[in-house]
């Protein structure tokens, strides 16, 4: 015990004293979550848009201010002549034109239909894709409004609910990625670096030496870093809460429990990465290209997953990340328990006894 | 033989790796408290013997005891029982003189009152007074290379196994560093020392050459010139050396 608690002590020494890189470990899950909060959103809000209205009526006028008064738009132009709409799109003044034709009240009232055209940019095909959306359900919403009085012969009526996040805000899908992100930073990146620091220095061979068994090094190691990382988990849970108001659904206790699993899971993966390398640089490589590219490509938390080619999707079966970020919006987000995500919690506790048990394997074969 | 005197005891020692034999079948043994000296070119197989005698390679035939401990069984009571210094440095240059102190008497298991004690005994004797708190990083190459020393026989060890530990230090400091271990030695620590310096092969009681993976030649540093008729370590070594089949690592 006594020296386990050296190590850990000496852990410590190494960690607070390098101040840079405890302030980019502590304060990266900070920052990450106020960039996604704030910066980096793929919602919809106040886009700018431009009327070319050819009919200028009353009907025309109410739904161009439908359309300025919704939180989605703002119009920022009134065109006369498809030219400008070109010329305003290439400008980058605007994201979607709204084209009335000129006898636009005339056709409402005699033919009953009317036609408009929304022309968007589609450079950013979900933004494009978004804001048509947005636009045409406003439209049917004035159209079921003036329709209201006549009776028409067959109706169907799309009512939507959006269940879970009905305000549809990105908080709800970034905040597992971003604590699947910085667990999986600090705990395979800076484990394998810390082991490998020590193979390259030579202290590790004095450590093999000495009476300390193999296992209390390793588990050393690793509990500094699964403190950090519980700090870590809690600042980003605070924040979210308190700062980007993402309620959290489930039970907290079953939150950080899987959490932890994840750590230890990542925490493992960093040591067998450190059995297989012998410099600090190779360690990074590996860290970066075989668990930290993959998280964010493969988790699901930037790209829906369902809309891979095959390939990458079986792929993506073997990235613990997507097997947390699964876990944590269904216990977060939904609110759902144990009984829902026990197949997933199964999965990874899967992965970190093979990833711990190739390790120890290699850790011996080392020795030998 | 092992007597109550024999701090090492190797008899035909041997380690393969696959068809290669690293270590063909050495046999020595080392008193306690003597200087030895085991000498070797690159690759002749000295660092694959040495981490057997450690505890860290399980040998592939032969017998050997460490402190009166079997190499093959009881390489916990080994490790337990000899300290170890390598080429590469070996202390934390982020940590303090003393943090670092703390840290290696810790995973020996040293209670805190034997820590605080013989630390304060320590510093006295090295001069490191002064410099208890500050980083090892700042201090000068010969000082970091005693304070390893010291650090490697803080627990009180009955071996200390030193590779190659003068590696890249000037003279005047590989002279006071050779005070240390006699100094060591008188104390009734036994040493085991790889140099590459034919020197310092001089300064030790007796001296072993190996070659292609066995001991050519074993005896004090004066005999061994003596059976060679040369006048120095130096002469000796090449002699031997020079019939070496294998390439040096």
């Amino acid at each position: 015990m006594k020296q386990f608690t050296s190590f850990v002590r000496k852990e410590f020494h190494h960690i607070l004293r390098d101040k840079r890189t405890l302030f980019i470990l502590l304060g990266m899950p900070i920052m990450q979550i106020l960039i996604f909060g704030f910066a980096l959103t793929n919602e919809v809000k106040n886009s700018q848009i431009a009327i070319f209205d050819q009919s200028n009526d009353l009907s025309t006028q109410a739904l161009s201010s439908e359309l300025d008064a919704s939180r989605y738009f703002d119009i920022v132009q009134y065109i006369h002549s498809y030219n400008e709409i070109e010329a305003a799109f290439k400008k980058g003044d605007i994201k979607m034109a709204v084209v009335f034709p000129a006898n636009f009240a005339n056709d409402l009232d005699h033919f009953n239909t009317a036609q408009v055209q929304l022309i968007a940019d589609a450079s950013d095909p979900n933004v494009a894709n978004t804001l048509t959306n947005y636009a045409t359900a406003i439209i049917l919403d004035y159209q079921d409004r003036i329709t209201n009085n006549r009776r028409l012969p067959y109706t169907i009526n799309t009512e939507m609910r959006m269940l879970y996040n009905p305000q549809l805000k990105g908080a709800y899908s970034f905040v597992p990625g971003v604590m699947a992100m910085v667990l999986m930073l600090v705990c395979t990146l800076m484990t394998a670096i810390t082991i490998v620091r020590e193979k390259e220095l030579g202290t590790m061979e004095i450590m093999l030496v000495s009476p300390m068994q193999p296992f209390k090094i390793v588990a050393a190691k690793a509990v500094p870093y699964l403190l950090l990382s519980i700090v870590n988990i809690t600042s980003i849970l605070l924040l979210s809460v308190f700062v980007l108001d993402v309620p959290i659904n489930g039970s907290l206790l079953l939150l950080i429990f899987e959490s932890i699993l994840f750590t230890l899971t990542c925490l493992a993966f960093g040591l067998l990465i450190s059995t297989r390398t012998d410099s600090q640089q190779t360690a990074m490589f590996i860290a970066l290209t075989g668990m930290f590219l993959p998280t964010i490509m493969l988790s699901g938390f930037m790209f829906p997953i369902e809309n891979m080619p095959l390939p990458l999707r079986i792929i993506s079966n073997v990235v613990p990340a997507k097997w947390f970020y699964y876990i944590v919006k269904e216990v977060m987000i939904k609110g759902l328990g144990i009984t829902s995500v026990w197949k997933e919690t199964l999965i990874l506790f899967g992965m970190l006894l093979l990833l711990l048990g190739l390790s120890i394997r290699n850790f011996k074969i080392r020795l030998a | 033989m092992i007597t109550d005197n024999t701090a090492i005891y190797a008899e035909s020692l041997t380690k393969r790796f696959g068809d290669f034999t690293a270590v063909d079948a050495i046999s020595f043994d080392v008193k306690k408290g003597e200087i030895f000296g085991f000498l070797g070119a690159n690759g002749a197989g000295k660092t694959t013997a040495m981490r057997m005698l450690c505890g860290l390679s399980i040998p592939t035939s032969g017998k050997a005891s460490v402190a009166g401990f079997d190499v093959y069984k009881q390489t916990e009571q080994i490790k337990r029982n000899i300290g170890y210094m390598s080429q590469k440095f070996s202390l934390y240059e982020d940590l303090t003189v003393r943090e670092n102190i703390r840290f290696y008497a810790g995973i020996y298991g040293k209670s805190d009152a034997f820590i605080k004690e013989k630390t304060a005994f320590l510093l006295r004797e090295l001069h490191l007074e002064a410099e208890e708190n500050k980083l090892v990083r700042s201090l000068p190459l010969g000082w970091k290379q005693k304070l390893a020393f010291s650090v490697a026989i803080f627990h009180e060890p009955e071996i200390v196994f030193l590779d190659e530990p003068t590696g890249g230090v000037d003279p005047v400091t590989r002279r006071e560093f050779w005070n240390m271990i006699y100094k060591a030695a008188e104390s009734g620590i036994t040493i085991f020392v790889t140099t590459h310096y034919m020197d310092e092969a001089e300064y030790c009681n007796r001296v072993s050459i190996m070659v292609d993976g066995r001991i050519d030649a074993l005896d004090t540093p004066g005999q061994l010139k003596k059976t060679f008729n040369v006048s120095s370590m130096d002469e000796v070594f090449l002699k031997l050396a020079r019939q070496a089949k294998r390439s040096g690592d």
